[in-house]
């Protein structure tokens, strides 16, 4: 009988592809740049890395160290970050049953906003600098809880609607209290904005702090995809299905919001992406959270390191923020994603 | 009756409060194995709420028993593979094709991060296969008429393999031929299985056909309980639905329902006596 959409080959099989389409975007990456360095010696040097191989590339050792130090972490973060906020944004969509949510939903944007102008209003210079992430991480996690907590307070059971609307009055009442701090201190408003616009040029220490963060929430969210399925027919059908419904949803919350709060904390606000991405791939792979999370997630990485490459590449040797990239070419290619798959469909 | 004498399902005392509000009261019904249990009653009288309460969908006062066993005492996996239950207008993602659905009813058996066994499989499609649903199997659910919809909603609950089933109004929105189906099916089924089969039905005379038994709910209590030619009185239906009827045998000897219009109204000056 066919009609197995979850079927391990045909799940296999986009897993495949996806991860071609991963492979190609950070080989596009990685050779384009200013650098003009031949794709054959970035992949001779990228081989000689591995254990057991040794060869020779014939790059300089400046350009080695332009590779090494520069692009490779440089793309590796644009993966991960857009891997991140392409399954969180996936992850909350499961769990509010709602395709606009995305993963600023909650507060995490706003929280995270609130706390990096502190840091860069009152801290300044150097030390404002470095206490960018950590401030962001906090002011994110900081933003969810404050909306989980209200949320759970206001409704009864903490029905997905009352959290939504308490994401809605922490964003705005945490972004009054920002650009009131902000126009405090107008002269940093440009460094602020640069913040917020994003960017994933953060290097190898940010690589490795996100790293831990972004394994653990990207698991758990991968393992409850099967349960946010059972969860899309609605709580109560779904607890009389025997599942623990409250569990499931707070279990990905919890993951999808540190994956933002990671993700925002190494690369600023980095829109469009969490919320273009899954519908992209619920287009083209069907609807089951089995397929989409993991799906999102490769399929999140290629796009934001397309999206980096294009920002650093288009006005070089100037940088465009990746925000703008992610949406202004982000916004053209959903529209035409979903005309096209609709004359598919009918 | 099943083997050790205890009902199929029994529910004892049971009461709702659901936002403040008294919805159900002190009531108690209970089904022998294979039965058909039917909840009958005006709008509003709680009918729903009871099939959600026995379900464990609500916070409830009073007992809920399977084969003897207080449900209250099992983990909801333990429970949902007692007890099925389909609501009345229930969610049905449009994309989502028919045989994932239904084997969302298999989710009392897979572990909490695992995935489907074989067996799980199978289970899935063979039920769709005895519901002739094995062609529809790759279809979205948004693709579905009323009655294949009812279908496979039922599909869903028989792939959960419990002993009872509860359907709240399992014909809603269906018209005369596919409720007939679909009622018709749930007594196969329950026959060939020894299902138990708890539903609400608003309408009187299906009830009455099929069921064995009837509870009548009035604002939230229980006000008549027994076999359909005990309970469908036309005292009982007036006093409790506000409505002039007639109740009289069918061709199987189970009471029909029909509305009479009130005299009073009948006063037009076309059928003037």
């Amino acid at each position: 009988m066919r009609g197995d959409a979850v079927t391990p080959a045909r799940r296999g099989r986009a897993l495949l592809v996806a991860s071609a389409v991963l492979a190609a975007s950070l080989a596009v990456g990685l050779v384009a740049g200013a650098a003009g360095i031949s794709p054959r010696a970035i992949a001779l040097a990228l081989l000689d890395r591995l254990p057991l191989v040794s060869l020779h590339s014939g790059l300089a050792p400046v350009e080695e160290g332009l590779l090494f130090q520069l692009r490779v972490p440089r793309v590796l973060l644009a993966a991960v970050v857009g891997g991140l906020l392409a399954t969180a944004g996936a992850g909350y969509q499961g769990v509010f049953r709602n395709p606009l949510a995305d993963p600023y939903l909650l507060g995490a944007a706003a929280g995270a906003g609130l706390t990096v102008t502190l840091v860069v209003v009152f801290l300044g210079g150097d030390a404002g600098v470095t206490a960018v992430p950590v401030a962001a991480f906090a002011g994110a996690v900081g933003g969810v809880f404050l909306a989980y907590a209200l949320g759970h307070t206001a409704g009864r059971g903490g029905g997905t609607a009352t959290l939504v609307l308490a994401g809605v009055a922490v964003t705005s009442f945490l972004t009054a209290i920002q650009t009131f701090v902000q126009q405090l201190k107008v002269e940093e408003l440009q460094r602020i904005y640069a913040w917020i616009l994003g960017d994933v040029g953060g290097g190898w220490d940010q690589v490795r702090m996100i790293a831990p963060y972004a394994v653990v929430s990207t698991v758990v969210m991968l393992l409850h995809g099967r349960l946010l399925d059972v969860l899309s027919v609605g709580d109560e059908e779904a607890v009389s299905l025997g599942l623990h419904a409250a569990r499931v949803r707070f279990a990905v919350l919890l993951a999808a919001s540190l994956a933002t709060a990671a993700a925002v904390a190494v690369s600023g606000l980095i829109a469009f992406v969490g919320i273009v991405v899954p519908h992209v791939v619920r287009r083209l792979a069907g609807w089951s959270y089995r397929i989409v999370l993991p799906l999102s997630f490769l399929g999140g990485a290629a796009f934001l390191v397309l999206a980096d490459t294009i920002a650093r590449t288009v006005l070089a040797p100037a940088e465009l923020p990746i925000g703008v990239v992610t949406a202004f070419v982000g916004a053209p290619f959903f529209v035409t994603v979903l005309r096209v798959t609709r004359r598919v469909e009918t | 009756m099943s083997g050790d004498g205890h009902p199929a399902i029994e529910a004892r005392g049971v009461g709702v409060t659901l936002g403040g509000r008294r919805v159900l009261t002190d009531v108690t019904l209970s089904a022998a194995r294979g039965r058909w249990l039917a909840v009958i009653g005006p709008n509003g009288a709680g009918k729903s709420t009871l099939l959600r309460a026995v379900a464990g969908l609500v916070p409830r006062e009073g007992e809920v028993l399977v084969d003897g066993t207080a449900v209250d005492d099992l983990r909801p996996r333990r429970r949902a593979r007692l007890i099925a239950y389909a609501p009345q207008s229930p969610a049905l993602p449009p994309d989502m094709k028919v045989y994932d659905y239904a084997l969302l009813g298999r989710t009392p058996y897979i572990p909490y991060l695992g995935s489907e066994s074989p067996r799980d499989r199978e289970v899935t499609r063979s039920v769709l296969e005895r519901l002739d649903l094995d062609g529809f199997a790759s279809r979205p659910l948004g693709h579905l008429s009323g009655g294949e919809r009812q279908r496979v909603v039922l599909a869903r609950a028989l792939v959960q393999q419990a002993p009872v089933l509860l359907l709240d109004e399992p014909t809603t929105a269906l018209d005369l031929g596919h409720q007939q189906q679909v009622l018709e099916l749930v007594d196969r089924l329950r026959l060939a299985d020894g299902l138990t089969v708890v539903t609400t039905l608003h309408d009187l005379s299906l009830a009455g056909q099929y069921a064995d038994e009837l509870v009548l709910l009035a604002a939230g209590r229980a006000v008549a309980a027994g076999p359909p030619e005990r309970v469908l009185a036309e005292p009982l239906l007036t006093e409790h639905f506000g409505a002039s009827v007639r109740v009289e045998p069918g061709p199987d000897g189970r009471p029909l329902v029909h509305l009479v219009r009130p005299l009073t109204s009948r006063m037009t000056p076309v059928e003037g006596t």
